[in-house]
């Protein structure tokens, strides 16, 4: 490519010699325009189905903030974060111990992980709801004792199936970002005097997280899905209370809808917390923090459909 | 004077492979001791042996006197716990060939992590000193930037600077311009030169053979594991005796 240069010679240095933009006629992509049009026209179609299929829609705000679905969306948060939060005290456990220097405490986590990743979390429920058939009673010594089945209620058994099955996959994301931390960072940290603990947590927990907090973001959407599995061990939550207005008041399909509708809201209320969550990890790891999602909206919005140079 | 590092047969082994093989060598009080040698040579596995972040096979290493890693009472040996094994490590700096540097921490809290987190120092204390010392190795203004922010030469600077907040009575430098784009190492040089000024007892594992005649006090060159050659640098760098040093040097200088 030649370009004219029409300035008088020599001036190297002048930072503020105006360079002339380039004006040429974009390329124009077509292809872009039609796959557009073939989408939305798409869309649409799915959308008019929908509308006009036997559903009746009126029937979902009606009860969208109806006493007993904000009850069960109430249960699913607290199942979700309950569990959650054994998941990943048990996963940084398991995550310790597997990588630990002791082969007893390395092959127990090992087994823990074969096991409980190994079967469905279903069947898990189930079993815990049952395991009276194995222990009858529950005998803390002089602090609690009781029947198994009186002890174990649907909460503590869904906590427990789901917790104790999350903690197995929270420790491989773990393990996974403790892996991660580069070797040199605990020998410098070592060479200060600081000992394995401290090292740990100061220096290499903190970089872990960076590599550990999306995949745990993805694990918290699937808790909150998986917490409509606990209907099977008789565990009120958002869908469990759906489906029983859905029989009552004789719009059950509505009601599914319904229920998917505030899972879908919470969902995105948490990925929401998992963008800042990344972003404050990230910080050290780049020169810039990422653009926010509202800088990143507007950008896509510019540059639909508009090649790049930016002619408009 | 007790020597701050005495070597007596030192030998090393990882599996199968005889990296130390009998090592013996003396480094005095507010000596800079440059140790040469092709790389493989074993010389930054010694330099790593004096803090204990490698376990020797056999020998005796001491520092200031004391046992690394074990303690005799009569003469019996006993290994160190952790805790004695970090204690001992807060006298000795270590800068690094790759900085290593927390890159979660700015240039200032790294500098101040291992005051307030190892010796329980109150932050204000730790980061009065912390800026003296970025100030001392030309970085004041760098103080709240990330290391990802920093050039290399700045982020060793850092590095020197995060070892001496711990005021050492030992520096053990481990190649710490190899990784550095030419230009910028002489700023590391310079500030390691005022360090040699101030007596800072200083080993320091080089390939810059400049630094080691004008500022080493001692100059040993190691290859396949044993010390060849040893002496002042200004003997060894322009009259070796042997002729592995001749042919190495040769291909250097």
């Amino acid at each position: 490519m030649s370009v004219e240069i029409d300035k008088p010679s020599g001036p190297q240095n002048a930072p503020s010699a105006v360079a002339q933009p380039i004006a040429a006629i974009p390329v124009r992509h077509y292809g872009r325009y039609v796959s557009a049009v073939i989408a939305i026209a798409l869309l649409c179609a799915i959308v008019y189905a929908f509308a006009q299929g036997k559903i009746n829609w009126g029937a979902i705000p009606d009860y969208f903030f109806d006493d007993r679905i904000l009850e069960g969306v109430g249960q699913t948060m607290l199942l979700t974060v309950v569990s959650m939060l054994i998941g990943v005290v048990g996963g940084i456990v398991l995550a310790v111990m597997r990588l630990s220097k002791n082969p007893v405490m390395s092959s127990i986590a090992w087994s823990y992980i074969w096991f409980f990743r190994g079967t469905p979390v279903l069947v898990q429920l189930m079993v815990w709801f049952n395991l009276g058939l194995v222990f009858e009673y529950i005998n803390l010594g002089p602090v609690y004792k009781d029947y198994w089945s009186s002890f174990m209620t649907p909460f503590l058994t869904a906590l427990l199936g789901l917790g104790l099955n999350e903690a197995a996959y929270m420790a491989e994301i773990c393990r996974a970002g403790l892996l991660s931390v580069d070797e040199g960072q605990t020998e410098a940290s070592h060479a200060l005097g600081m000992s394995h603990a401290k090292t740990l947590r100061r220096i290499v927990i903190p970089q872990a997280m960076r590599v550990v907090v999306p995949p745990t973001g993805n694990e918290v959407i699937n808790m909150l899905k998986t917490t409509s599995l606990v209907s099977a061990v008789q565990y009120y939550e958002l869908l469990r209370y759906a489906q029983d207005i859905g029989q009552s008041s004789g719009a059950p399909v509505e009601m599914l809808f319904l229920a998917a509708a505030w899972y879908l809201v919470m969902t995105s209320v948490l990925s929401v917390g998992q963008y800042y969550l990344e972003r404050y990890y990230a910080r050290g790891s780049s020169r810039n923090l990422p653009p926010s999602p509202l800088q990143r909206v507007r950008v896509n919005l510019l540059s639909l459909g508009r090649p790049k140079g930016g002619m408009a | 004077m007790t020597a701050m590092v005495k070597a007596e047969g030192v030998h090393k082994s990882f599996g199968a492979a005889h990296i130390l093989k009998g090592i013996d060598l003396e480094v005095a009080p507010r000596e800079v001791f440059c140790l040469i040698g092709p790389s493989g040579s074993g010389k930054s596995t010694f330099l790593r042996c004096i803090n204990h972040l490698e376990k020797i096979n056999a020998g005796r290493l001491s520092v200031d006197g004391e046992l690394v890693g074990y303690r005799q009472r009569g003469d019996k040996l006993y290994e160190l716990k952790d805790a004695e094994v970090a204690r001992k490590r807060r006298d000795i700096g270590m800068v690094f060939q790759r900085f290593n540097l927390f890159p979660h921490m700015t240039a200032l809290e790294n500098v101040m992590e291992a005051p307030v987190q190892v010796r329980g120092e109150a932050k204000a204390v730790a980061r009065a000193r912390a800026e003296r010392l970025l100030d001392r190795v030309g970085l004041a203004d760098k103080a709240g930037n990330y290391p990802s922010q920093l050039s290399g030469g700045q982020q060793q600077r850092v590095a020197i600077a995060r070892a001496l907040a711990m005021e050492p009575k030992l520096m053990l430098f481990d190649e710490p311009t190899s990784a550095l784009d030419p230009e910028l190492v002489g700023d590391v040089l310079d500030v390691m030169r005022g360090l040699a000024e101030d007596g800072m007892t200083m080993i320091v594992v080089t390939h810059e053979m400049g630094f080691a005649r004008e500022v080493g006090d001692a100059l040993v060159f190691m290859d396949d594991g044993v010390v060849v050659e040893s002496g002042h640098p200004r003997d060894v760098l322009t009259d070796p005796q042997h002729e592995r040093t001749k042919s190495f040097l040769s291909k250097v200088l």
